[in-house]
């Protein structure tokens, strides 16, 4: 019971009686885009009213209660307020790679969606290369901001753009090299293969010292890649006044705000399916009644759980730590997580194939 | 120098000539009039060199209101209430300061029980304003929260400050021969319990952003500001104590009951933007400790000394000088023996300071620049005035 997926093939036979594969196919997929945008939209309100509560709960304030019941509707509120907002482009402007940039930093927060299984059988994509696939579509992200950076005709924008290229390229090796981790151990490519081979424990638990180190690495160069502090050097509001989107406004600007908040949402998925068994339920050992209540919670609530509570990590940071500065940022990523990372890689390697691990 | 905006009209004419110009290739960016890390509009002119400062240029005046001007217009009780406009967050010292030289100037002797209360509104005037330093500080180098547990506790001060003057901010506390009213019933007991949860917070803010890694990398070894400039540029307070130079004002011309409380001044020596910051986040404890001494010491009597309603100076000049929050605040006053003074000047900390900027931030990066402008306090209105 409960399950999403028999919702979802009920959908895919019902559709392939009715017409023929080809038409199913086409009418699936815009099933699947407009479900996305959906996703995308609500994730969207959700993080910034969540990030909004969760700085004001940190800083002792209320933060938004006001529109509607506990100020859920706020978020609502500021969308419309940017939809009919002017979008306004600078003179002197590349005015083509000014507008395409938000663009692009949309596309590809949504094309990171397509292989994140949100429940058991429930993914876009069940791609063979999934993690692969995944650390090669996010590196499309400096792209953007390079790009909106450059276009601005703007120093503070330019500045925010070179500081944040350097940092995405440098802090992609960790992330690459932690995720290669589970990789190893698991054997495959696949996000469902490595799902599935957390049911009789998460990696966290059963993959000893280097996957806890992973874990941690991965958390820090997760951060980086999408520009939150303590490395939001790209945006850093008292140096740089916005950073890359500086000279952006209105629905531009709120394009690369969404695009912020679902790569963290992605971020944070990609992190609960390596180490936190994406939509898998938490067992302990021979402990049948106990496995069998956490079995009756639906695998979605698993996934979405683990995730939002890695997201609130990541806002606990921001809330909480000073910014670092650039040499800063780079040193610490060359000097110390990319070799400490290589090493963990080994001994990981060392252990998954003495088999070490539970 | 020239300006960007000429070669853009100019186009490709100038082209040839504008390489053999100084300063010709220089990547110059603007921060302020209006930047959040200026606190205010204060304009510097920065010539970078990818993330690394050449060069930088304070443009004043965005906030001039000509107060020394107005002081002028102004007869000597009026003029007081002009100043608490100048160094907004330090308002009551810069009100004794001026009350100081006018009275010295009248030979007015203020009674204990004025000098006494002087002292405490003084010493908690500092803590409100350090604190809101403290916040700002770490907003500086990017950590929002502190900003808000600082002034929760800043308001408490702003509470007892109402209760009392009847304002927040700039408070007209302080007259010609003592005060301007009797302290509120509740004054001490409010105090007292200031001081008892001021206590709980102070290493609770050691705690926040003190201790942190992040924090104290970015603060060590940066904003280098030797004894030798300090003295040169003329820089007074923490900033100057931070370079272990002995300025304290308190210490070395003491007014008020200054040389009865037991105090300690400050100083450090790494002569970086950590040493400024442990200055202040240690000049805080200090100051509860002297208002520990003379909470309960204050002395019954006249809160004010009898004086005539319209004041005259005697023909002269006069000159007093306090430390405010952000340094050493001097005012001289020339008098013709008129009912207004006939010229009046302010020797600020915050401009002094300022100066110093250029000297710290060579050769630093631009998120370093931020910190260091952080470290030295900056209030606008007080540099401009």
């Amino acid at each position: 019971m409960w399950s999403l997926s028999n919702i979802s093939s009920a959908i895919h036979n019902w559709l392939n009686q009715t017409f023929n594969p080809t038409w199913a196919m086409i009418i699936e997929m815009f099933i699947a885009g407009i479900a996305v945008i959906g996703l995308f939209a609500l994730l969207g309100l959700v993080l910034v009213l969540m990030e909004r509560r969760v700085a004001a709960w940190m800083q002792i304030r209320l933060g938004p209660n006001r529109v509607g019941p506990f100020g859920l509707l706020q978020s609502a509120a500021d969308t419309v307020k940017l939809l009919v907002k002017e979008g306004m482009t600078p003179n002197g402007a590349d005015k083509f790679l000014f507008n395409l940039a938000p663009f692009i930093a949309m596309m590809v927060a949504m094309l990171l969606m397509a292989p994140i299984a949100f429940a058991k059988d429930f993914q876009l994509w069940n791609l063979n290369i999934g993690v692969l696939y995944v650390t090669a579509v996010s590196s499309i992200m400096v792209v953007s901001i390079l790009m909106a950076g450059w276009a601005s005709n703007n120093k503070y924008s330019l500045m925010g753009a070179m500081r944040s290229g350097a940092q995405i390229v440098s802090y992609e090796l960790s992330a690459g090299l932690s995720i290669l981790t589970i990789v190893v151990f698991t054997g495959s490519l696949n996000i469902a293969d490595i799902i599935n081979a957390q049911s009789n424990g998460w990696w966290i638990f059963k993959g000893h010292i280097p996957v806890l180190i992973s874990f941690v690495i991965f958390i820090v160069a997760v951060t980086a890649e999408t520009n939150r502090a303590p490395f939001d050097l790209a945006e850093a509001e008292s140096e740089l006044t916005a950073g890359f989107h500086t000279e952006y406004s209105g629905m531009k600007f709120a394009l690369f705000f969404l695009a912020e908040y679902i790569n963290v949402f992605i971020v944070c998925a990609i992190g609960a399916t390596l180490f936190l068994g994406g939509w898998m339920p938490f067992h302990i050992g021979h402990w049948k009644a106990f496995n069998q209540v956490m079995d009756y919670i639906p695998t979605s609530i698993w996934f979405f759980g683990k995730t939002f509570f890695l997201i609130f990590v990541i806002m606990w940071f921001r809330w909480t730590f000073p910014r670092l500065r650039i040499d800063q940022l780079l040193n610490l990523e060359w000097k110390y997580l990319l070799p400490i990372s290589m090493f963990n890689l080994l001994l990981a390697t060392a252990i998954a194939i003495l088999g070490w691990h539970f | 120098m020239f300006r960007e905006t000429e070669i853009l009209k100019t186009g490709s004419q100038i082209l040839p000539i504008k390489q053999n110009l100084e300063g010709a290739g220089d990547f110059v960016i603007n921060v302020g009039p209006q930047h959040p890390a200026t606190h205010g509009v204060l304009h510097l002119v920065i010539t970078l060199n990818g993330e690394t400062i050449k060069k930088v240029e304070p443009h004043l005046g965005y906030i001039h209101r000509s107060i020394e001007k107005m002081c002028e217009r102004l007869n000597f009780r009026q003029f007081i209430y002009v100043t608490s406009r100048m160094d907004y967050l330090s308002a009551h010292i810069n009100n004794h300061a001026c009350a100081m030289c006018v009275e010295k100037g009248m030979q007015l002797e203020v009674p204990d029980r004025a000098q006494v209360i002087r002292v405490i509104m003084d010493e908690l005037t500092r803590i409100a304003s350090h604190e809101l330093w403290w916040g700002a500080m770490a907003m500086d180098i990017g950590a929002f929260t502190p900003f808000f547990h600082a002034f929760r506790e800043r308001e408490k001060i702003n509470e007892i400050m109402e209760e009392t003057c009847g304002a927040r901010l700039t408070m007209n506390y302080y007259v010609p021969g003592g005060l301007m009213s009797d302290l509120h019933p509740n004054f001490q007991k409010k105090v007292k319990e200031f001081i008892t949860l001021f206590k709980l917070k102070i290493d609770e803010y050691d705690e926040l952003v003190t201790g942190n890694i992040i924090f104290i990398n970015r603060m060590k070894g940066v904003g280098i500001l030797s004894k030798e400039d300090a003295v040169s540029y003329g820089c007074s307070g923490p900033a100057a104590r931070g370079s272990s130079v002995s300025n304290d004002i308190r210490k070395l011309y003491p007014y008020a009951v200054y040389d009865k409380v037991q105090f300690d001044e400050i100083l450090e020596t790494g002569c970086d933007s950590l040493a400024r910051y442990m200055v202040r986040i240690r000049e805080m404890k200090q100051s509860i400790h002297i208002i520990e001494q003379l909470i309960d010491n204050i002395p019954e009597g006249e809160f004010q000394a009898k004086t005539k309603a319209v004041l005259k100076l005697p023909k002269g000049e006069f000159y007093s000088r306090v430390e405010t929050a952000r340094g050493e605040l001097g005012v001289y006053i020339v008098s013709e023996g008129a009912t207004t003074p006939y010229r009046i000047k302010f020797r600020s900390p915050g401009f002094s300071n300022l100066s110093a900027l250029d000297k710290m931030a060579r050769g630093s990066k631009l998120g370093d620049l931020v910190a260091m402008m952080g470290t030295l306090d900056l209030v606008i209105p007080d540099i401009d005035r």
